[in-house]
């Protein structure tokens, strides 16, 4: 089988673009590249959801001091590279903090996950922040005013009444967070997290086929996240069908 | 500070400024609200009616002065407001329904969520209400699939729902078809009839002279006069208010 396929690709340069003859020996560096990017984008924006709603909630606060620690926070994480992000809180923050040598699934490293988690976490904040605070701004003003009129407290009319209707609004934006962070997590590659990039990069150097190793990935990542765009947008349509307003 | 005890809500020298004070929408306004009372608040577009009528219940702060409701001063930072708007309901122009309950459960969501009553006693007295207003057969259905009117019935008994002590209504019908504009007025007069104490800024002069027990005229932010249907209609003094009226009658 692994004969037969290198056969298919006898004779073609290393440069060459579809130069594939090294997936069956190689196939891990993907399949677990895959998992790995996987896990960081997606765990990464579950992390930003909680911190994103408070930051939006003090973004929309009567109190001056609290929106413009909200305000410099996204504009801080929105402002710089994520790269950087990333580099400061691998080697700032996680310098100081011992992390266990425990690995999941005997391929993710805990001790360089957790900081590349940390830091996409907190770069989605800053986004999802502002997708939280243009939903609940999206709500009709009189939905609050009703709720608090019957005398609801501010959180519980935005707990029962604002953000049920926001969420809406807000869900496709989110669902297209996860995949900005499919594609942005492939700068972990960088410090040597294992995901796809990781992989790619990785089986170039090894075996000398330069090219067709991005190719491969480019491929992956496509696979991933125009099928996930559009099933945003078929969830999207959905809901604007089942609107009752 | 009002002591009498017949005085429900007591407005004293209540201003409401906006922006760096250039835009003045109250000033210097006083009004007192007796039991049982139905004041009507009427004027021009722009006059201040809804900015007074919403500083009643805090949606509107004040810039300064006062609002006694029970002779608590609501203006009052240490005050809980939340404690004192369960007891003063509030009816909107655009209803303000919420769009993702059903009716029955617009109508409990308050009384049970502050534990004012038992789910199943919110129930039953959502039932009640839902009778009351010829509407029990839309307990279940989304309010998008109401009529304006139909909509701002249960907006209506979605305030009573907390069993309050006065009603405020903010031109409850201006939103409406005119064909839907009766059924709302005449769950109004019931109310009233029964000894509901409102407040009621509304465009609706037929409805004011009928059903309020004091007429109040406001423009430019200040009250210019208040007095029984008859005085205010018959027998306008101020010449805005005579210049408002014969416009609009």
């Amino acid at each position: 089988m692994a004969q037969w396929w290198s056969s298919l690709f006898a004779g073609m340069s290393p440069a060459s673009f579809f130069n594939f003859s090294f997936i069956p020996k190689y196939a891990s560096f993907f399949t677990r590249g895959i998992a790995y990017t996987l896990l960081l984008s997606v765990i990464s924006v579950a992390l930003a959801v909680v911190p994103a709603l408070v930051l939006a909630l003090m973004r929309l606060s009567k109190y001056r001091a609290v929106r413009s620690v909200a305000g410099a926070y996204i504009a801080v994480f929105r402002s710089t590279p994520l790269l950087v992000q990333l580099s400061i809180v691998y080697f700032g923050i996680f310098n100081a903090i011992r992390l266990p040598n425990t690995q999941l699934f005997g391929f993710v490293k805990l001790s360089m996950f957790i900081p590349g988690v940390v830091a996409l976490a907190l770069n989605s904040a800053a986004y999802v922040a502002e997708v939280f605070r243009g939903g609940i701004l999206a709500v009709d003003a009189g939905q609050n005013e009703a709720a608090r009129s019957l005398g609801l407290s501010s959180w519980q009319a935005m707990s029962l009444v604002v953000l049920p209707q926001a969420i809406k609004n807000m869900l496709p934006a989110i669902a297209n967070e996860i995949v900005t962070m499919v594609k942005e997590s492939s700068i972990c590659s960088t410090l040597g997290m294992m995901e796809l990039m990781w992989g790619a990069k990785t089986v170039g150097a090894t075996t000398y086929i330069t090219l067709s190793p991005y190719v491969l990935a480019a491929m992956i990542y496509f696979c991933i996240n125009y099928p996930a765009g559009k099933a945003i947008e078929a969830i999207e349509r959905r809901m604007r069908r089942g609107d009752r307003r | 500070m009002a002591t009498d005890d017949k005085i429900l809500i007591r407005v004293e020298h209540l201003t409401k400024v906006y922006g760096n004070g250039s835009i003045v929408a109250l000033s210097d306004c006083n009004l007192a609200v007796e039991r049982g009372e139905v004041v009507a608040v009427i004027g021009p577009s722009g006059s201040g009616k809804s900015t007074l009528l919403r500083s009643l219940n805090l949606l509107e702060t004040p810039t300064s002065g006062a609002v006694y409701f029970e002779g608590t001063n609501l203006a009052d930072k240490n005050v809980n407001i939340d404690l004192h708007r369960r007891r003063m309901g509030m009816v909107f122009q655009h209803f303000n329904l919420f769009p993702h309950k059903t009716v029955k459960q617009n109508i409990t969501m308050a009384p049970v969520k502050l534990k004012v009553l038992p789910a199943a006693q919110a129930n039953r007295r959502a039932e009640e209400l839902l009778a009351r207003i010829g509407l029990s057969d839309k307990a279940n259905e989304y309010p998008a699939m109401l009529s304006g009117g139909q909509k701002q019935r249960i907006a209506i008994v979605r305030a009573l729902a907390m069993n309050p002590d006065v009603m405020l209504f903010d031109e409850p019908t201006s939103a409406l078809d005119p064909e839907m504009v009766g059924e709302v007025l005449d769950l109004m007069k019931s109310l009233a009839q029964a000894g509901m104490t409102m407040v009621i800024v509304t465009h609706e002069m037929g409805f004011a002279r009928e059903v309020a027990s004091r007429v109040v005229f406001m423009a430019d932010g200040a009250i210019l006069e208040e007095g029984t249907p008859a005085e205010i209609f018959d027998h306008p003094k101020d010449p805005r208010l005579q210049d408002f009226l014969s416009k609009v009658l």
